[in-house]
């Protein structure tokens, strides 16, 4: 019974989704429930010093909320999972866990940009130092290593420069220096690639975008392997006592349950950035369909680029899935069933032309969003990454001129059709 | 090796641990063993029906009485003791020899001294049992791996109190991956 492996659309649909015990409901219940009741006092008791897991209140663990923790762990092959509100206060949990002041991070400087300023600004603010990688080469991070540093963050698929993070050479970089490799694998997701499999050892997502799929719900989530050896000297919080927790000991009591016991109860305890219950229901359920939804993703984007790369109007497309990309061996490598679908391209004549194209579509959508079923549009440099200064620009990949698609799952030919009118429209103004 | 005595863990639960020495983080660095992860342990205690502790104690402030007192309170488990110089232990009847037992156990748990365990797995073969579950506190690697050689599925140095505690105590709850798929009612 319970021997058999199942595969990938099985769990997606059904981990972490048992039968309700009390109703029998077969769909996901949402318990929209602030607290629990305790059975008596000694529960109560056992369950707020971690003596057994169990409810206590929704901003440490709701029973919705980890029905699609499980499922995303089980998706990743990840010991279990801690979701959160978005995708950047996942990424705040983890680091706030291992970082303190006078540590350091080594981060790739293709990122998305809201996690470049949590780093390069409040992060940097609370006296964590972050040095951003311009090289996409292993060599070149373990040269930004110092006895300070951390961990390693990176995303699978960085956003929007289509390039490819080297995952398998940067975990073991990490390892040599006794550090986790941390991924941000949110345009991946466990469908195309999972980091675990190539020796990560904490996964975040903003499953905001193609784990929920629709366009509707912000969330996040951290996964962690639980093969990670917490309790060395570089991080001495794991074998120390909690008093918080009547004077337990991360590792001592939990082992490889450490890390994500620990994220639970000590950073979402404490910072708060819990998921909703019916927000991680209604991802939970665009978690059923990711593998389909990512297929026609990755199929669609295969078609928009190629076409792309093929107009006369176009100047460049950085998709990593064409072999014109600097990183299409590594896409081939991690990514065989196709390099996601965002990506960016820049039309001739320059950011003028650019932003003409982005006003004229009719069917893709203008928004500062990825992972929708709809194709989404921007132009990065005014507006995801304005943040950035000229040079972080330059180094995240994000050229004036460059647009940014997110490949939707509508009929390709229609997506083109747009695309080729809004061009003709951009090229003659 | 030294003597084990019966350790209170911070979180309230009690373990057999070396009485000497942080052990297990001693001679971690040394290891070259490495025994089941966490969600292969997690699916040994799951599939089990039965467990027989060998070197079951009946005085109460051995580790392996806590062991026992949890396995019959807070577990489904048919529990047997295995101690040839008792005659009950908790209430039950304690048994000399693997060999004795009613039924094959489908995990033996051992608290007994390192240098014995390879004495221990020559009887775990003969009952026909297939897993041998080492109690915290307790390495030898050259017994894990000649077990492992003879088909045995081998966890050492680890309380399955502990381990138990852990998954039974709704891991499923904290968004850990439990590995279960069921269409049927979530049994409590
Ligand atoms: C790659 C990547 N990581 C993280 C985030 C942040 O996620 P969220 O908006 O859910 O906080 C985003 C999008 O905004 C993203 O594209």
């Amino acid at each position: 019974m319970a021997d058999r492996e199942y595969g990938f659309r099985t769990r997606a649909i059904h981990a972490g989704n048992i039968p309700d015990s009390a109703t029998g409901a077969r769909a996901l219940p949402i318990y929209q429930s602030t607290a629990f009741v305790f059975d008596d006092t000694s529960d109560a008791a056992a369950r707020f010093a971690l003596q057994k897991y169990g409810n206590i209140y929704s901003r440490l663990a709701n029973p919705t909320v980890a029905s699609f923790e499980e499922r995303v762990a089980s998706l990743e092959g990840g010991l279990g999972a801690v979701a959160t509100a978005s995708g950047l206060s996942a990424q705040y949990i983890t680091f706030a866990s291992l970082v303190g002041s006078g540590d350091h991070i080594v981060a790739s400087a293709n990122l998305y940009g809201g996690s470049i300023t949590q780093l390069d600004v409040t992060l940097r603010r609370f006296g964590v130092e972050t040095t951003f990688v311009q090289s996409a080469n292993a060599e070149d991070y373990a040269a930004a290593i110092t006895d300070e540093t951390k961990l390693i963050f990176a995303e699978t698929i960085a956003n929007p420069s289509g390039e490819i993070a080297d995952i398998e050479a940067l975990a073991d970089v990490a390892h040599a220096h006794g550090i986790p490799l941390v991924i941000d694998s949110t345009i991946a997701t466990p469908y195309l690639n999972r980091p675990i499999e190539w020796g990560a050892d904490i996964v975040t997502h903003s499953a905001t975008k193609f784990l929920g799929g629709h366009g509707t719900t912000l969330g996040g989530v951290v996964v962690e392997s639980g093969r990670f050896d917490w309790h060395t000297d570089k991080f001495p919080l794991f074998g120390q006592k909690v008093p918080s927790y009547g004077g337990l000991e991360w590792t001592g009591n939990f082992g490889e349950y450490a890390f994500l016991t620990r994220l639970r109860a000590e950073q979402l305890r404490d910072i708060g950035p819990a998921l909703s219950a019916t927000a991680a229901a209604t991802l939970a359920q665009g978690v059923e369909t990711l593998s389909y939804r990512m297929q026609a993703h990755v199929d669609n984007a295969r078609i928009v680029a190629t076409w792309l790369q093929q107009d006369p109007r176009i100047e460049a497309v950085y998709w990593a899935g064409l072999d014109s990309h600097p990183h299409h061996a590594r896409a081939e490598k991690y990514l065989p069933k196709g390099a996601g679908s965002v990506f960016s391209f820049v039309v001739k004549g320059g950011r003028a032309v650019g932003q003409k194209l982005i006003e004229s579509v009719n069917l893709a959508s203008h928004v500062a969003n990825i992972g929708d079923t709809k194709t989404l549009i921007i132009h990065p440099a005014s507006t995801t990454h304005a943040q950035l200064t000229e040079q972080q620009l330059l180094d995240a990949g994000v050229l004036p001129g460059v647009v940014r698609l997110s490949v939707g799952i509508e009929d390709a030919d229609d997506i083109i059709y747009d695309l080729d009118q809004a061009l003709a429209q951009a090229v003659e103004a | 090796m030294s003597e084990l005595v019966a350790t209170q863990l911070q979180n309230g639960l009690t373990c057999s641990l070396p009485s000497d020495s942080p052990l297990a983080k001693l001679l971690k660095s040394q290891r070259t063993w490495v025994g089941p992860d966490a969600k292969t342990r997690l699916n040994i205690l799951r599939a089990a029906k039965s467990v027989a502790i060998v070197g079951a104690s009946p005085n109460p402030a051995r580790s392996s009485y806590f062991v026992g007192t949890y396995l019959l309170q807070s577990s489904n488990y048919r529990v047997y003791f295995v101690n040839p110089n008792a005659d009950e232990i908790l209430g039950h009847k304690a048994y000399p020899d693997l060999a004795s037992l009613p039924e094959v156990p489908d995990i033996v748990d051992v608290f007994r001294k390192a240098s014995d365990i390879p004495s221990v797995i020559d009887d775990v073969l003969a009952s026909g049992a297939r897993t041998v579950w080492v109690q915290l506190g307790i390495w030898n690697e050259e017994a894990a791996r000649y077990g492992e050689e003879q088909g045995l599925t081998v966890v050492m140095d680890r309380c399955i109190k502990v381990e138990h505690a852990r998954f039974h105590g709704g891991l499923n709850l904290f968004g850990f991956d439990t590995g279960q798929i069921s269409s049927k009612k979530q049994l409590v």
